[in-house]
C-alpha cells in the first residue's frame, strides 16, 4: 500500500480511485482501445482480468441525479419521444447519446455494450436500443431470475456457457485475449475486496453505527465496478479499519446523537439526495441497514460459484429470500424502522415494494413507511409527503422506545 | 381552579381547522376556513373559533399545530403529524376504534390506533389524487354540483355506473361522456363514490383492517361516500360528530396532556 493512501481517509481513497477508473477509461479511449458502456452487474471479473476498460451509464445516471442535471437530461430523452415510464437511468442515457454531451457528468462513448439482466429486464431493451442507433455490437449475459432458493447446476452450465462465449466475443472485438491465470488473481482480489465490504458494512450492527448510512450509497460505486483491482480491495480494507476503530471507540461519522436506526430499502433518490438525509439526520435517524450492504458482495471459491453468485445478486431473487435478506438484515442491525422509496423508476424495485413492505412489517413488528420517488428524475418527490411521513414514524418509533424502557 | 384551555390546529392543503378544549374534554369552539397553508386560512380559522369560544388567545394555554402546513404556524409550541393527531383525536371518540381511514384534501390514509390511542402504523395514499377529496372536488365540478349535493345524489341513485379509470383526469373524461349519453347524475355521483371507496379500501387492506374502524376527514361528511366505503370493506365505519376536525381535535388534546405533565 503506497504512504499516499495510507495518510487519507478511505472515502477519499474510494472517490479518488473512482475517479482514476473513470479517467483510465478515457485515455484509453484517447489511445485508441475499444471501451464499453458496461451494466453495473455484470462480472466485471472478465472486463478486469482482460484489461478492456468499461464505463457504467447507472453510474452516470446517478451523479446526473445528484448534481441536479436529471429533470434536464429525462426531459431531453421524453422530447425525443422516450416514455417518462422509462427508468431515469435510460432516460439520462438516451440523451446524453444523442446529445453527445452532459455538463454534470460525460463518460466516453462506446464500441460495445455489455448488458447483463440479473439487475433488471428493462435494461435488455435499453442496451438493444443503444445498440441499434450506434450500430455496435451488443453482449448479453442472460441470467434466470431465481425463482428458487439455490441456484442450481443447469443455472450454472446456461450461465457458464454464456460467460464462455462473451470472453470468445470480447476477444474478437478488442483484440485483447483473456488470461486465466489473471482471471484468477482478478477472482482473488475481488473476493478481498468483498470480504473486506462486508466487513465494513458489518459495523452497522454497532450501537452507535460507525457512520452515517448514507455513506454506503457513495462507497458502493466502487464497490460494484472496481472490486476486481488491488486499490479497490486496499481502500475496502482501510475502510473496515477505518469503521472497526470508531466502533471500539463508541463513535461515528454521523452527526449527532444516533436516536433511531432504520432500513433505507431502495436506491436513493440521487436528485433529493441532501433533503433525503437532512430530514432523518436532524431527527437523530441513521440508516444502518440497506441491502446495499449484504447483497453486494460476491462471494466464491471458483468458477462455478462466481456463475451462482450473480445469479444472487437482490433483483435476480425470488421475492421470499429478498424478504429474507431484509429482515435479517434488519434484526442484525436493531432497526426501530424501515423507510421504503417507492422508487417510480425501477419497475423491478417498486413492483413488489408494498408487498415487500406489508411482509416486512408483519415479520418484524416495525413500523414502516412508504415515499414516492425516484432515483434521477426530481419530479416524483415531494418534500411535504416525505417530511410528513418521517415525522410520523419518527413518533412510532419514540412510543416504541418509551415501551421499551417501562418494559 | 382556572379552566386551562388548549388548542389545535390542522392546516391542511385546501382548509384550516382551529379547535379549543377546554380542560382536555370540552370543546369550546372550532372553526374550519375552505383555506389551507400559505393563505389567511390558519390565521381566520384560529381567530373564529377563538370568537366561537369567547376567548381570547392569552387564555390559551398550549397550542398544537398539525397538518400539512404545520411548520409553518409560528405560534405553535409543539408540532405533531397528522397520523398521531388522528389517532388521538378519534381515541377520545371512540376509545375502542383501532383502524381510522381518514380522507383529506390531498391524500388519504389508514391508521392503525393502539389500545391506549397512540398512532401504531399507517399507510398513505402514493402521488396519485384519485381517492382523495381532491378527486371528488374535481367530479363535482364537472357535473356542476356543489361537494355538500353529492350525499343527496347519491342516496337517489338506482344503479351504480361503474367508473373504471382511476386516474383523476381519465376519469374526469369518462364522467363527461357518460353524461353526454344522458346516464342519470345519481348513479354517475355513486359510481364516483364507488371509485374512491375502492381505492381507499385497498389502503386500508394493505396496513389490515382491525376492526372496528371509523372514518374522518372532510370526505367523511359525505354519507354517499361513507356508505360506498362501507360497502367495499363490508363492515361498518363509525363517523365522528366532527369528522372535519379529528385531527385539530387530537392536537389539542395533545397539547392539553403535555401542558399536564409539566404541571
Ligand atoms: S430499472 Fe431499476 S434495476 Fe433497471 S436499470 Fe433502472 S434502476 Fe436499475
Amino acid at each position: 500500500m503506497s504512504d499516499s493512501i495510507e495518510k487519507k481517509p478511505a472515502k477519499i481513497v474510494l472517490r479518488e480511485l473512482q475517479n482514476k477508473i473513470a479517467e483510465e477509461a478515457w485515455e484509453a479511449k484517447k489511445r485508441g482501445e475499444k471501451v464499453g458502456w458496461c451494466a453495473s452487474n455484470f462480472p466485471q471479473e472478465i472486463t478486469t482480468a482482460m484489461g478492456i476498460p468499461v464505463v457504467y451509464p447507472e453510474n452516470m445516471g446517478a451523479a446526473v441525479g445528484a448534481k441536479g442535471g436529471g429533470q434536464r437530461m429525462c426531459e431531453y430523452a421524453e422530447g425525443m419521444g422516450y416514455s417518462g415510464d422509462l427508468c431515469s437511468y435510460s432516460r439520462i442515457n438516451f440523451a446524453y447519446a444523442d446529445l453527445k454531451k452532459c455538463e454534470e457528468m460525460e463518460i466516453p462513448f462506446p464500441d460495445f455494450l455489455l448488458c447483463c439482466n440479473n439487475i433488471c429486464n428493462c435494461m435488455i431493451k435499453w442496451y438493444e436500443n443503444l445498440a441499434l442507433e450506434m450500430n455496435i455490437p451488443l453482449l448479453l449475459i442472460d441470467i434466470p431470475h431465481l425463482d428458487e432458493r439455490t441456484c442450481d447446476e443447469d443455472r450454472i452450465r446456461y450461465i457458464r456457457a454464456q460467460f464462455d462465449d462473451c470472453i470468445r466475443q470480447l476477444e474478437e472485438i478488442t483484440g485483447k485475449k483473456m488470461d486465466l491465470e489473471k482471471l484468477k488473481s482478478v477472482m482473488e482480489v475481488s473476493q478481498r475486496s468483498s470480504r473486506a465490504w462486508l466487513r465494513a458494512v458489518g459495523y452497522m450492527a454497532s450501537t452507535p453505527s460507525p457512520f452515517s448510512g448514507f455513506d454506503i450509497f457513495n462507497n458502493m460505486a466502487v464497490a460494484n465496478v472496481g472490486r476486481g483491482t488491488i486499490e479497490a480491495a486496499e481502500a475496502f480494507e482501510q475502510l473496515a479499519d477505518e469503521y472497526e476503530a470508531l466502533a471500539a471507540k463508541g463513535e461515528s461519522t454521523f452527526k449527532g446523537e444516533e436516536k433511531y436506526r432504520i432500513l433505507f430499502e431502495g436506491i436513493a433518490c440521487w436528485a433529493h439526495l441532501k433533503y433525503t438525509y437532512k430530514a432523518l439526520q436532524t431527527r437523530g435517524i441513521n440508516l444502518t441497514a440497506t441491502i446495499y450492504g449484504p447483497a453486494f458482495s460476491f462471494l466464491y471459491g471458483n468458477l462455478d460459484e462466481l456463475m451462482a453468485a450473480y445469479a444472487y445478486v437482490p433483483n435476480s431473487n425470488c421475492f421470499e429470500r429478498e424478504l429474507e435478506l431484509r429482515v435479517n438484515d434488519a434484526l442484525k442491525n436493531k432497526v426501530d424502522g424501515a423507510i421504503f422509496h417507492m422508487n417510480r423508476s425501477c419497475k423491478h424495485w417498486s413492483g413488489n415494494l408494498y408487498e415487500m413492505e406489508r411482509r416486512f412489517r408483519e415479520q418484524t413488528g416495525l413500523p414502516t413507511i412508504v415515499f414516492d420517488g425516484d432515483q434521477s428524475d426530481p419530479r416524483c418527490f415531494s418534500e411535504a409527503q416525505y417530511e410528513t411521513r418521517v415525522e410520523a414514524l419518527v413518533e412510532i418509533m419514540e412510543e416504541n422506545k418509551k415501551k421499551e424502557v417501562k418494559a | 381552579m382556572a379552566d386551562v384551555y388548549t388548542m389545535g390546529i390542522d392546516i391542511g392543503s385546501t382548509a384550516s381547522k382551529c379547535l379549543i378544549l377546554k380542560n382536555g374534554t370540552d370543546i369550546s369552539g372550532y372553526a374550519v376556513i375552505g383555506a389551507g397553508t400559505g393563505t389567511s386560512g390558519p390565521k381566520r380559522s384560529v381567530e373564529q373559533a377563538l370568537s366561537n369560544a369567547g376567548i381570547t388567545i392569552n387564555e390559551i394555554s398550549g397550542i398544537t399545530a398539525t397538518g400539512y402546513g404545520r411548520n409553518t404556524f409560528s405560534e405553535a409550541d409543539w408540532i405533531v403529524s397528522e397520523l398521531s393527531c388522528h389517532a388521538i383525536g378519534i381515541h377520545a371518540v371512540f376509545p375502542d376504534v383501532r383502524t381510522l381511514i381518514d380522507i383529506g384534501g390531498q391524500d388519504a390514509k389508514a391508521i392503525r390506533v393502539s389500545t391506549t390511542g397512540k398512532l401504531e402504523n399507517f399507510v398513505m395514499n402514493d402521488k396519485c389524487a384519485a381517492g382523495t377529496g381532491r378527486f371528488l372536488d374535481v367530479m363535482a365540478r364537472v357535473l356542476e354540483l356543489d361537494v355538500s349535493e353529492l350525499a343527496e345524489r347519491d342516496a337517489m341513485a338506482e344503479n351504480v355506473v361503474n367508473i373504471s379509470s382511476t386516474c383523476t383526469v381519465f376519469a374526469e373524461s369518462e364522467v363527461i361522456s357518460q353524461l353526454s349519453n344522458n346516464v342519470n347524475i345519481c348513479d354517475l355521483v355513486a359510481g364516483i363514490h364507488r371509485s374512491v371507496a375502492v381505492r381507499t379500501a385497498g389502503l386500508a387492506k394493505r396496513l389490515g383492517i382491525v376492526e372496528p374502524v371509523a372514518m374522518s376527514g372532510g370526505v367523511a361528511l359525505n354519507s354517499g361516500a361513507a356508505r360506498a366505503l362501507e360497502r367495499e370493506l363490508g363492515i361498518p365505519v363509525r363517523i365522528p360528530p366532527l369528522p372535519q376536525i379529528n385531527g385539530a381535535y387530537g392536537a389539542a388534546i395533545y397539547a392539553w396532556e403535555h401542558r399536564k405533565q409539566e404541571r
